[in-house]
């Protein structure tokens, strides 16, 4: 809402600089986005009486005009607008003025004609296209009351005012009109305001109008007058001036005193000719479906059965609190009109503003709720001012389709309450003077206060709101801070919080970088890296395909983010990220689940004058969940098994995570023909189930002294088959190697020259102790008998 | 020459070989010469029985004092060598230490915006705050209804609302957690203070100033004797923390529906201290983040007593403290994770 400050002055006395005015309004009520002043870097533009206009000698469409700007001599001016006449008062820019955009105007030839300045458009001096009147929209402007030539024009147009720009919360659309505004003002500057009560004229002609109000429409005041022979034309400068300042086209003078009030009383003004009209009844009920209506701006609307409309005998002649319609708009010729003031159901008004798309000045008031009490006022107001502007001649009465009585709201509080809930010790006086500010009546009884409060501030109805009214009031700012007293308590992070931490302090000391993307999908990345069937969960009015799904993984997140890095030669990369991923078993309320994940491309050592570049392989991902999962210290002995199951990973790089038989992620290269990788780059991968992890029992931290006797180590090299696993060997050495076997250690892999094709040779380092007291010879060799006889007898080993 | 003058003679040759000795074998060949069993002195002594008695104290305490000084000088010798084949060592060793080090992977960063969030979680836990997460995807009674926002409400247009189903949504905001963590608190065992980081999600068009997921935490603190002025003191805290310990801090009146009264928070610009700039928009301040006291609705539909219950209440965008503390000038950057931009935050104490 744009609050002018020269009409404020109408209603109280403010003299405070605009730029004091709009830090106080913020701390106090409103946020006040903006002073705007519309003459701000406008130079030298004055009026000018065009004396004369003589076609350019050498231009079809220009003209030379001879100006009188105040001067002893006319200017000579050249001007290509169309309406441009003798005998107009017009916006001159002179030689070396300023016009908008800061944009210096000098003379100069036009076309051979010496030009003293220009004759200009309201835009040309800042104003916006959308509040120009039509007219003047496509020429120069020409005022319509008498004005000094040589004088500047910023008075005439109102541009020497300065505008508040409030940005207003939704509660207190209270400030939505000129009064409320002045009421506010009134209470911050402790102020009085006077509002004053219109006077309407009438005849004795009998206002014939008869209004039906249907009850579902929940329509809460609604009343008519009609007022006969008025003279359609321009409107008073001065309501010229406040409409365009607050962003609003003047049209005609009916239609823009309805507007006008508006503004003022913030109660929105509808005007239909009454010749128009089939009939002289009209009502007030809900659309029939698919009930069509052609709109004042020319577009056809298809309504629903939850539009209220206004019709007549024929039909809908306005969609309620929306928009008027074409069929009895007040045009050049109208002469006979009905003006309506009512209060409209807010939730209808937006739903029927939403599904038509319409968002008027109007439909936007009535959703956010106005005063209840103003509607016949208001209504006034609109017939003295038609009759004083448009020579109208109101006919007696109102009349009533509904009334609603509108009684002040009774809110009780204590000045203890109010204490104890600011923390302040502020007196039950200092209270009820900041009542009286806001003009709420009080009754004091002791300590309880009873707080009459008017219609006009309908956002109030509870104790917390009075005590937002005295906060607000008696200044955030002389409220000192405090910490709350009262019962200790203990902060903490919760242990799955914790667990969390741990695994991505791990994955950063592993030097991956965290990364953090998008919960939202496309239908694409939904299905793949999944480690449990989910169906995708679909959002209702996704905004683009891009983010249409739940994520089910964290993986398809970060392979985006390498093709997104990738594509700016960044290479060498390792991210990880943390979150939550939403799976679907059964059609109900998505399972929300912790992942972790991690991906590893480019070079894990570059190329450096220490070592030789090397690229990221499967051991580099392996050794890093391998890591997470030993931080983690949980009760369990993990597993890698070979995979083949998962198609968007490649068959042969890629291993379960068992955890004591539970699937808890997988670790592995990305299928080669994966898309998303650029050519030929290796991706590696892991993605582990943190919430499954964390529910298997924890490891206890338990002391044991250091051990006293040393180790002793052996080396044994096998030949094997090329298919036996690493893995399978160890199994045979550890179920076969006895109580003091700490550790295997595989050291070498070798193929190729002196051994037999398909086969390898591996050689594994292993570690004896006995905690307890020295370990000879003989029980090693005992021990290590057996894992040789074994790893011959099952996986037909030699011993090399 | 007599005995003495041979003795002098041999020392002050002993001496001079031993100070041209420069390896410890040689040296040990001159000591083993000078003072072994079948050395110089060692026979100087034995012909002292040739000498008168009178003479032999004399050249016994001169032989002595030979003996001495000759062992003493080897000794000394001795560590003097030791020092020279160090010294040798470690010129030998010598780098060039300005040479690049051997890069293995470096440690990874931490995302700005958990950092921010872990940060702003341990300063509270100091202050005695529970964190709780809450789920993501969440109920209509609690995004909404539970928080003062009704059917109908113009607050909750499906405009900005990520919905799956009529009653399961995108939570659009961290305050469901305040329903949620109210309705499980038992307050005999003392007052309900936590705060809820997350991520939240709108419907909006993913521009340098909207994402349409982004993250928030909520704060949350409500006994008996809650006040407004406990607020303003909680976030004082808060923005000095983040911000500077020169903060100050302004309330605005504001509307929240589930907070009444409800303020807006602004800061004195960190870019000007207050003076006015580019930054602040020429105002000194900058608009940081919402609160207020808990609505009474808002108690009472998670089952509190709002008369003798009262609490205030917080949200905090981590992602705007981020941009306005950094300077980052596009929301993207933080879902984008270009690693440029990753590694630029590394982590500050406090």
């Amino acid at each position: 809402m744009k609050i002018s400050l020269n009409w404020l002055k109408d209603y109280l006395k403010i003299n405070a600089p605009a730029n004091e005015i709009m830090n106080r309004v913020s701390l106090t009520g409103i946020e006040v986005a903006d002073v705007i002043t519309p003459s701000a870097g406008l130079k030298k533009i004055v009026v000018g009486h065009i004396n004369d206009v003589k076609p350019h000698p050498d231009s079809d469409h220009l003209n030379v005009c001879m100006v009188n700007v105040g001067e002893d001599e006319d200017y000579q001016i050249v001007c290509g607008a169309p309406n441009v006449a003798a005998g107009q008062d017009v916006i001159v820019a002179m030689p070396n003025s300023h016009i908008a955009g800061n944009e210096k105007i000098k003379k100069g030839k036009l076309r051979g004609v010496e030009s003293m300045g220009m004759i200009c458009g309201l835009q040309e001096i800042g104003f916006s296209d959308n509040v120009v009147p039509l007219e003047y929209k496509d020429g120069i402007y020409v005022f319509e009351e008498p004005v000094t030539p040589g004088e500047e024009v910023y008075s005439a147009l109102g541009m020497d005012d300065e505008i508040l720009d409030f940005d207003i919360t939704p509660n207190r659309a209270d400030t939505l009109g000129m009064n409320g505004a002045a009421f506010e003002m009134g209470a911050i500057y402790e102020q009085p305001i006077s509002i004053p009560v219109p006077e309407v004229v009438e005849t004795d002609n009998t206002n014939n109008m008869v209004v039906n109000v249907s009850a579902d429409t929940k329509t809460r005041q609604y009343r008519v007058r009609t007022i006969e022979n008025v003279e359609i034309g321009h409107s008073p400068m001065w309501i010229q001036r406040r409409l365009w300042n607050a962003g609003i086209r003047p049209i005609n003078n009916v239609v823009d005193i309805t507007n006008y009030v508006l503004l003022e009383y913030g109660q929105p003004i509808h005007a239909f000719d009454l010749d128009k009209l089939s009939g002289n009844e009209i009502t007030v009920r809900k659309a029939k479906d698919e009930e069509k209506i052609m709109g004042v701006d020319e577009k056809e609307y298809e309504l629903i059965n939850t539009d209220v409309v206004i019709a007549d005998d024929n039909g809908p002649i306005a969609i309620a609190g929306v928009m008027g319609g074409k069929n009895t708009e007040v045009d050049a010729n109208t002469k006979n009109i009905v003006i309506e003031s009512a209060v409209f159901d807010e939730t209808m008004v937006r739903k029927a503003a939403q599904h038509l798309n319409i968002h008027s000045e109007s439909s936007s008031r009535f959703e956010k709720g106005i005063d209840n009490s103003m509607t016949a006022q208001a209504l006034d107001r609109v017939a003295e001012l038609i009759s004083k502007y448009a020579a109208g001649e109101v006919t007696e009465g109102q009349t009533v389709g509904i009334e609603t009585e509108v009684k002040d709201t009774f809110v009780e509080i204590t000045t203890s309450r109010i204490n104890r809930a600011l923390g302040l010790e502020i007196s039950t006086d200092d209270v009820i003077k900041i009542f009286d500010r806001l003009q709420f009546k009080t009754t004091v009884n002791g300590e309880n206060i009873t707080v009459a409060v008017p219609a006009r501030r309908w956002d109030i109805s509870i104790d917390s709101d009075l005590i937002e009214e005295v906060i607000r009031l008696y200044g955030y700012d002389n409220l000192q801070g405090t910490l709350p007293t009262g019962r200790q308590t203990l902060g903490a992070r919760s242990d799955k919080e914790n667990f969390i931490k741990k695994a991505t302090r791990q994955m950063r000391a592993n030097g991956f970088n965290e990364a953090i993307t998008y919960s939202m999908v496309d239908e694409q990345d939904v299905d793949s890296f999944q480690m449990v069937d989910s169906k995708p969960t679909k959002v209702a009015w996704p905004m683009t395909e891009d983010h249409e799904y739940l994520r089910t993984n964290i993986v398809e997140g970060l392979l985006d983010t390498v093709k997104y890095n990738s594509a700016r030669k960044q290479d060498n990369l390792a991210f990880y990220e943390a979150g939550r991923v939403f799976l679907h078993e059964d059609g109900s309320r998505p399972v929300e689940r912790e992942y972790l994940a991690a991906v590893l491309t480019g070079d894990i050592i570059e190329n450096d004058w220490h070592h030789e570049q090397r690229e990221a392989d499967f051991f580099d991902i392996k050794s890093a969940v391998e890591n997470v999962l030993d931080c983690l210290n949980r009760d369990v002995k993990y597993e890698f098994v070979a995979t083949d199951e998962f198609s968007f990973m490649h068959p042969g790089q890629t291993a379960k995570i068992i955890a004591n038989n539970q699937f808890i992620g997988f670790v592995g290269k990305v299928h080669p023909v994966y898309e998303k990788i650029k050519d030929n780059q290796d991706a590696f991968v892991f993605q582990i189930d943190l919430d499954t992890l964390y529910e298997l029992n924890s490891k206890e931290d338990i002391y044991e002294p250091i051990p006293k006797y040393p180790t002793i180590n052996r080396d044994i090299a096998i030949l094997v088959k090329d298919s036996i696993s690493n893995q399978e060997i160890a199994n045979v050495i550890t179920a076969n190697g006895g109580k003091y076997l700490v550790s295997i250690k595989l050291f070498d892999i070798y193929q190729g020259k002196n051994i037999e094709e398909g086969f390898k040779s591996m050689a594994y380092n292993l570690t004896f102790q006995n905690k307890k007291e020295t370990l000879t010879d003989d029980q090693i060799n005992q021990d290590f008998d057996k894992i040789v006889k074994n790893l011959q007898e099952t996986i037909d080993a030699q011993i090399r | 020459m007599s005995l003495k003058e041979n003795l002098e003679k041999l020392r002050d040759n002993g001496l001079q070989d031993i100070a041209n000795s420069n390896e410890e074998q040689v040296l040990n060949d001159i000591r083993v010469k000078l003072l072994g069993k079948k050395g110089p002195i060692t026979d100087a002594l034995k012909s002292m029985k040739d000498l008168s008695a009178e003479e032999r104290p004399k050249i016994g305490a001169i032989a002595n004092q030979i003996k001495k000084e000759l062992t003493e000088a080897i000794a000394k010798r001795q560590v003097e060598l030791v020092q020279l084949v160090i010294q040798e060592k470690v010129k030998k060793e010598t780098i060039d230490v300005t040479l690049p080090s051997r890069q293995t992977k470096k440690t990874g960063t931490q995302h700005i915006l958990n950092q921010i969030i872990e940060d702003i979680e341990d300063l509270f836990i100091g202050l005695g705050y529970q964190v709780i997460s809450g789920p993501e995807v969440e109920e209509d009674k609690y995004n909404f209804e539970k928080m003062n926002i009704p059917k109908d409400h113009p607050a909750r247009d499906m405009q900005d609302t990520f919905y799956i189903d009529d009653e399961l949504l995108m939570r659009t905001h961290t305050s469901p957690q305040q329903a949620r963590t109210m309705e499980q608190h038992d307050f005999s065992k003392g007052p309900l203070k936590m705060i809820s980081p997350g991520k939240v999600y709108r419907r909006d068009t993913d521009d340098a100033t909207h994402s349409h997921q982004f993250h928030q935490i909520e704060g949350l603190v409500v006994d008996e004797n809650i006040t407004m002025a406990d607020l303003k003191g909680t976030l004082e805290v808060l923005v000095r923390h983040v911000f500077g310990e020169d903060r100050k801090i302004r309330f605005r009146p504001s509307y929240f529906p589930f907070t009444e009264p409800s303020v807006e928070v602004d800061i004195t610009c960190f870019a000007c201290g207050g003076d006015g700039c580019r930054i602040c928009k020429q105002t000194g301040w900058i608009e940081v983040l919402g609160a207020g006291l808990v609505h009474p609705n808002v108690l009472r539909n998670s089952g509190i007593d709002p008369e003798v219950y009262s609490g205030f209440a917080f949200g905090v965008g981590p992602d705007r403290f981020a941009m306005l503390k950094y300077g980052v000038e596009d929301i993207r950057n933080f879902y984008s994770n270009d690693v440029r931009f990753l590694e630029q935050f590394k982590g500050e104490e406090a």
